[in-house]
This record gives C-alpha cells, structure tokens and sequence, in this order.
C-alpha cells in the first residue's frame, strides 16, 4: 500500500521539514507492539521538500552493504530524481516500520516493486503538477532528471511539489513503470555512495560516536565464561582514578543467554580512557561456574565422538552403505573448521537515555526490533509502553551477525536507568573477541565412491558442532544448520545421506556472516576436490558433471525438509544450470586449464546460498610453507542486480574476510574462558595480502537475491583446493597454521 | 592542561599526560573521525598526523602528542576534497566507513612522502591498517589514483 501521508499525524520523528510532499510506502500488513492491526503503517518514508530534495527514509540497518543507497536506487530511477538531490535516513527501531532485520542478505530482494511503485507516484504527481501549470494533458510532459518539461520549457521538481502534494495519488494499475532500457541508475555501474562524503571526512555517526548532553562512558569487567559471576569485588582503587563517577554491579545471567546481559561489574565515566584504567583497577573475584570445564583442545574428542554415531539423518537418497560395498573407488576424509568471531571492525557500542518512562538509544544495530524487545525485557518494561522505548540506529561499523545480537544495547539501557545518567556503553576490541556469539567450532566427516567410470556413486557428509540453538533454549544438542551448506548440496548422486551429530554447549554461539555455510561448503567443496584428483579428472569438469542434468533440485524427494531461505522453492527454485554457468564463467575468466609454473595452481569451488550462485576460482603460488594468493576470480548470478557496483565490493569483502578465515580465524576456551583477546592473537589479512578481486556479475532476469553472504561459503575451498593443486598438499583444517600468507 | 594544535587551531585540553591522544581527540575535543579499533597499534583505525608523520592515536599519550601539531580526517582539508578523500569517493572504496578515516591519513601521509607510490610502496605503507569488510583493492586504486590526479595538477600549473 502506498499512501500520501498527512504531516501531522506520521512526519514527527521522522525530521521532515513541513512543505513537503511525502509518501508512506507499507510493505505488507503490520501489526502493532499490542497486536491490533494498524490502518496505515509506512516502511518506508519518500518525500520531497521544497527545495526538491528527496529524502527516503530507511527501515534498514546500514551495515557496510551500501543498502542505504541500493534502496533509494529503486525509488530515484523510477522518479527521475537527479542522485544529487537524494539523500537517506535510517528509520527508528518500532513494529511499525515492518521488518528491519538486516540479516540473511533478504534486504533488497524484499519490496523491490513496491520501491520502484513509490518512485512512479512521485514522478507521475509531480508530471500532472507540471500538466497543470501548462494546462496541457498529462502526457504531453516530460519528466527528466528533476525536471518537467514541456517543449521547450522546463521546470524543476521543487517549483512543482506544492501543487503535487495537493493532488489524488494515483492508482497502482496507471502507473508506467520504466522499462530496463530507460533505466538511469539501477542496474548501472559506478553509482555513488550516497554517504561516501560524510565517510571520507570523518562526519559518519557510528554507534562508537555517539554523544549526547550529560553523557557517561561505561565499560564493563564481563565474567570471562559465560555463566560465571561475581563472588566479590572491590572498587576502591578504581573509584580513585580521576573521572571514574561510578561502579555498578550488572545482574549475573542466568540461562539462556539469549540476548541478555553477560553480568560483570560497570565502570561508568567521564570519559573512555578513565573508564578503561578504572576497570584494570578493578579487584574481581569470580565464581566461573560450571563452564569452565570446557577446553577446546579436550573437546574435539568429544567431537569426533558424536561425528562417529550421528543421532539424526536429515536427508537420504538409495543406501550409501551398499553403494560403498560396490565402489570401484571409496574415499573418506575428515575436516575441521576452528570457532570464529565476528570481529567487526567497530566493537559493539550502545547509548541510552532515560527520562520519565522514555528511553531512547542510539546504537549500531542490525535489528532496531530485536534490540527495542531486548530493553523492554531488560526495564520490565510492559508491551503496551513499546512507543515509549525508541531505538535509533546509527551507521554500523561492520555487522557481519554480531551486531543483530543487542545484549550490548541492553547493558545501555540497564546502567542509564541505575546510574540516572545517559550512558554510552563501548566495547573494547578484547571485549568484543572474548564475549562473542561465535561461530562454533565444527567436525565433518564426508565420504564418497566411485564406480569404474569414476562416476560419484554416493555422498555422505556428517557434521558436528555446538549449535546455535542452545544459545536460546540449552536443552538444544544436535547441530545446526544442515540447511546451509550441507544437506542442500546440488550433486546428482544416487546415494546420499547427510547427518547430525550432537553436542553440548558451553559459550555463547551464533550466526557469524554465511552461518554453517562456512565449514559445510569447505568440507563440501574439498571433498568434491578430492573426489576428482581420486577419479584422475580435472576438478572443475568433475565439479560439473556432479552436478548434472539442467534441473530444479526438487530436496523434498529426499525426504529433507529444506527452508530455502525461508523463501518459497517456486519463486527460488534451485536451479543446477545457474550453479554450473556460475562454474564455466568463473573457470572461463581465470584462465582455468592454463600451463602454470612449478608450485602454482588453481582451485574452484561453487555453491547456492542465500539464493544466489557464486564461484570462486583462486590462484596461489607457493614455496615451502609460504603461500601467495595470485589472483580470484567470483562468478555471481544474484539475479537482477540492481547496484553492480555493491555487488562487486561484496564479493570482494567476502574473498578478504575469506582469507582471513582461512588462515588466521580460531578462537579457542581454555577453562571456559576464550584465550584471544585483539588482532595480535585473533588476526586479520593484510592489503599486502590480497591481490586484484575480478568480480563477474552474469546477467540475469531472476528476482534479485543476497549478496552480503554468499561470496564466502565457496573461497576457502577454493583457496585450499589451489594449494593443493600448487604443491599435492590437502589441508583438512582452518585454520591454516603451518602456512604463511605472504 | 595540555597545549597543542589541532588541525590549525592551537588548543588547550584538559586531561591526564597518560591519556591516549585518540580519547583526548574523541571524547575532550569531541573529534570523532579517528576511531577505535584494538587500543594496541595495530588495526590503524586511529591514525593522525603528528607533525605530519601518519601515527596511531590510541598508543600516543597526551604527554607526547603536547605542543605538537596534530592533523586529524577533520583537518585533512578545508571542503573534504583533499585528492585521497576524492579518489575514495570516485571508486566507492568504502563498505561500512569504520576503518576509512584511518586508511585515508596513512594513505595521505604516503603520498606526501611519495608522489607516485609503486604496488610495494602502497601495501608496506598501509600494511598497518586493517579493514575487516575487505576494501583492500580498491584502497590500492584509489592510492594510485590520488597520485595520478595530484601529479596532473601539479604539471598543469607548473
Ligand atoms: S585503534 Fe589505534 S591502531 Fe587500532
Ligand atoms: S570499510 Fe568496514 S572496516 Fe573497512
């Protein structure tokens, strides 16, 4: 539904200027904090003001995906609006905005039409406000680039938006939506950042920047393992240090940790610094709790253990069992990815104030709702008072899952509402690398057969890992999600069997960019690697004929209940021949089959996830334990691709936070307590690293689809088949710790 | 009370000598475009200019960074519009921004100490700064970018 919006009754809060034509666009029917269904309820906001600037604000967490801008794309094309004259705003965290979760790279693919509708009645109101002046019909006016013209007069949008937003918005069935050829910026190259000038010098607000009147700074002494808790403390030496105002003692969390706080002791100051030495000054006793039995090292038997005796098969095809007695070849391998952390480049930060029964915060979030619920839960503050608690999202510094996780925001509200000041909590980079939602470590053990046309005649893949379930109910063992990356497997065996193993949990585990698709399709992707050096083919012709025929995976046949993204398998179908043009183009654009020197090779490796289809093709070079990455190349078929130019940067964040992965990501416990603490023990690549990302966008019709995850299930793989193609060595374990990335 | 100049102005903060310049500028000065990333000299994410050396905040005490000048993103230029900041516009470097303030005061201090940076040049120079959401190609580009444009200017009006 799209509505002309009456300035009174929404504009407050939103910061638009009276004078101004404005559009409510609602995305589908919402339901208010008390569950009555609301009249009219915009997402997203488009307005005009009389200067003719545009303002559409975002019901989107920005997180570093140029979402902000790839959304106003839709709109300002189909208005003609001149992208100097655009800008954007984030909308507040309210039910009444529809879903702002940034997560699952659904963003775009989401209210594409219903963006470019709104665009169309902008255009169209402000065309009949032109007609009106010239007195002459509707189409005899032009509307180009912010203006309306009539032979040879012109007039700009702003001279026109008064008498347009007087006029009837007109119905859905008249509007003329541009066809693809007369499209000015979707779909186009180079379109700028719309923030990029507020970034390069240093303006944007992040959650860290935040400043309010009165603030205080907050850090908080966490218990190093979760469930632990303060026996005693002593805050004298802390409460010496010049400019610490307070010490609070947060509540112990009790499972599940869910969303809530970790507990600990605050420090709140005037300032970062004196924050940061009070709480080194702090004397803490802990009582760790029943956590600190857990060591990473001891756990991997534990591991193996539940990877030998899977408690559940979630897809079978035929008998791998019975395939294996026939095979003329058989192969079983086990892999290992290490725990990973989100490690977004701007820690966690929150600020909160509290007046009466307001609260309102300020904080990098992905999930404005989520982290509203979280203060409201946190300040026993009824559903009904939901209007009360307002949520106001500033620009994120990477988000990658963390940030859609407001135990952070929480901690805020908690110590504004205890402490009586405005309260900026910040996370220090050891903060942010010790009490992460990880993504947890995983075993996987894959086996397959050959018949004596060394065609693949079975496929096994079991996998173990501590679930992200547990997070939210502990009673949660068996690991999770076979949906990403491994029971959703594209091959055309005859035999199949994926399983899960189960475990308990003793950290806090979460979705960490691609979730599970990080070691699935690394194991995935290296078997089929190992697969095709058993048969003697070439890995990307073996990759495939695996997998066969042009067709729609049709999960359901093998009994495997498989969410697609939570998207209907109709509209995304999984379709085989997108994933294989994905793999020849990729193939194709890195040289794939070229004579390379001694020590140098190429690994490719392809996977659906998020809906999209991306392959990647890695060239390394090596010598003894050093390796260099040479050149990637990354087919992407997302379908239609409405800021090519985002895409790419995607990609190419995808390979470098791949790399990253792949060489450096472990995060281990030792006595329940996470051993790393900042980039020295938890590293990050390097530009001297990476070289030159080629990024290859197929062209494509289909309904557009994620690409903020998908890029980074297929590079590990990718990248490790290469070495082994450089130098005949396999490794079955990320990290890489025996090799240097020069 | 600790004197120094910031981005021109000579100013007077009033903070302890063991404070880190990046809590001085970020939270006194109320300058947030450096930013915090490890606390530890190693991310970049805090880098300023002290007497035009690229150095990290956040590992610098007021002690040291006192009667010294000191240029922050800022101060970098008057409209925004200093070479490297216009070659990061051009080629849409940045993803999520976080890191692109320290990125770009060591990039501008290696083009002041050289014109036209080699591949090597720029990856030894910036080596120090991480960026978690992967610009790092890009960043080369608009290095290289930012010298091309300045030395065109500089033949013009020479
Ligand atoms: S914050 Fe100074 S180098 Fe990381
Ligand atoms: S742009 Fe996000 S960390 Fe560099």
């Amino acid at each position: 539904m799209i509505k002309k919006v009456s300035r009174r009754k929404f504009l407050q809060g939103t910061g638009l200027a009276s004078g101004t034509l404005v559009l409510g666009v609602q995305f589908a029917p919402v339901f208010a904090a008390n569950h009555e269904p609301m009249s009219f309820s915009p997402d997203v906001f488009v307005s005009m003001d009389e200067t003719g600037q545009v303002t559409i604000i975002s019901h989107r967490s920005e997180m570093g995906q140029g979402i902000l801008s790839t959304l106003p794309l839709l709109v300002a094309d189909e208005m003609e609006a001149d992208w100097q004259r655009v800008t954007v705003k984030q909308a507040i965290g309210d039910a009444k905005y529809g879903s702002q979760n940034t997560d699952g790279s659904r963003s775009v693919r989401k209210n594409y039409t219903k963006l470019k509708e709104a665009g169309a009645i902008m255009r169209t109101l402000i065309q009949q406000a032109a007609a009106n002046v010239w007195a002459v019909p509707i189409d005899q006016v032009r509307i180009e680039n912010h203006q309306a013209i009539y032979q040879n007069q012109t007039i700009d949008f702003k001279n026109l938006v008064k008498i347009a937003s007087t006029l009837e918005v007109p119905a859905r069935e008249s509007l003329k939506l541009k066809t693809e050829a007369e499209q000015k910026y979707i779909g186009k190259p180079g379109m700028k950042n719309l923030d990029a000038h507020e970034v390069v010098t240093g303006q944007a607000k992040f959650g860290y920047d935040i400043e309010i009147p009165g603030m205080k700074t907050a850090v908080i002494a966490r218990p190093p393992v979760v469930f632990g808790q303060v026996k005693s403390f002593d805050a004298s030496e802390t409460l010496k240090v010049p400019g610490v105002v307070k010490v609070i003692e947060m509540p112990a969390l009790t499972p599940p940790a869910a969303f809530k706080m970790l507990g600990g002791i605050a420090v709140i100051a005037d300032n970062t610094w004196a924050a940061i030495k009070g709480r080194e000054a702090l004397k803490i006793e802990w009582d760790h709790g029943s956590n600190a039995s857990y060591n990473t090292k001891d756990h991997e038997a534990v591991f193996i253990q539940a990877l030998e005796n899977p408690k559940e098969v979630v897809r079978n095809r035929g008998d791998v069992e019975a395939a294996k007695k026939d095979a003329s070849k058989h192969l079983e391998a086990e892999y290992h990815v290490a725990g990973l952390a989100h490690a977004t480049m701007e820690p966690p930060a929150a600020t909160a104030r509290i007046n009466g029964d307001r609260v309102e915060v300020w904080a990098c979030t992905q999930t404005p709702q989520a982290a509203q619920g979280n203060v409201m839960a946190t300040l026993e503050i009824p559903k009904e008072k939901a209007a009360n608690v307002e949520i106001n999202v500033t620009l994120l510094g990477g988000g990658f899952g963390r940030k859609s996780k407001p135990d952070y925001v929480a901690e805020a509200a908690y110590l504004a509402n205890e402490s009586k000041f405005p309260v900026k909590v910040l996370w220090t980079r050891e903060d942010e690398i010790k009490h992460g939602y990880y993504h947890s470590p995983s075993y996987q053990k894959l086996s397959g057969s050959l018949d004596v046309d060394n065609k693949v005649t079975s496929w096994y893949h079991a996998m173990v890992n501590h679930p992200i379930g547990a997070t939210f109910d502990p009673a949660a063992k068996l690991a999770g999600s076979t949906d990403l990356g491994q029971g959703d497997m594209m091959f055309d065996v005859p035999n199949i069997k994926i399983a899960l193993g189960e475990t308990d949990t003793f950290m806090r585990i979460g979705w960490v960019r691609s979730v599970t698709n990080i070691n699935n399709v690394f194991a995935a992707s290296s078997f089929a690697d190992e697969l095709a050096h058993l048969a003697g083919q070439d890995p990307k012709d073996f990759l495939l004929q695996m997998i066969g025929s042009d067709r729609i995976e049709d999960f359901a046949a093998d009994d495997f209940k498989y969410s697609n993204y939570g998207e209907s398998p109709e509209q995304y179908p999984a379709e085989t021949s997108r994933l294989k043009n994905v793999i020849q183009v990729a193939a194709d654009k890195a040289g794939w089959g070229q004579e390379l020197p001694e020590g140098t090779g190429m690994g490719i490796a392809a996977w659906r996830s998020f809906l999209s289809y991306i392959a990647v093709v890695v060239k390394v070079s090596t010598d003894g334990n050093k390796v260099k990455i040479e050149d990637i190349h990354m087919a992407v078929d997302a379908g239609k691709i409405l800021n090519p130019d985002r895409v790419k940067s995607q990609m190419e964040g995808s390979a470098i936070f791949g790399t990253s992965l792949a060489f450096y990501g472990e995060i281990t416990a030792k006595d329940g307590a996470i051993e790393q603490g900042n980039f020295d023990s938890y590293q990050m690549s390097r530009i001297n690293q990476i070289p030159e990302i080629h990024t290859h966008i197929i062209k494509s019709d289909a309904v557009p689809t994620g690409v903020g995850e998908p890029g980074l299930p297929p590079f590990a793989p990718a990248f490790c088949n290469a070495i082994f193609a450089a130098n005949g060595v396999r490794h079955r374990r990320l990290p890489l710790k025996n090799l240097t990335l020069v | 009370m600790i004197k120094l100049n910031i981005n021109g102005q000579l100013t007077t903060l009033d903070v302890s000598e063991d404070m880190p310049l990046l809590w001085a500028l970020r939270d006194v000065a109320k300058l947030t475009g450096s930013k915090y990333g490890c606390g530890k000299g190693i991310c970049g994410a805090c880098t300023v200019h002290i007497d035009g050396q690229a150095m990290r905040s956040c590992i610098t005490p007021m002690s040291y960074a006192k009667d010294k000048t000191i240029t922050t993103i800022e101060g970098l230029s008057e409209k925004g519009d200093h070479p490297v900041q216009q070659a990061w516009q051009t080629l849409n470097v940045a993803q999520c921004g976080y890191c692109q303030t320290g990125q770009i005061m060591s990039a501008s201090a290696l083009l002041a100490n050289n014109a036209s940076p080699t591949d090597d040049d720029i990856n030894n120079a910036m080596a120090g700064n991480i960026c978690r959401c992967g610009t790092y190609p890009r960043i080369r580009a608009a290095i290289k970018l930012a010298a091309k444009s300045t030395n065109n200017s500089n033949g013009e009006t020479s």
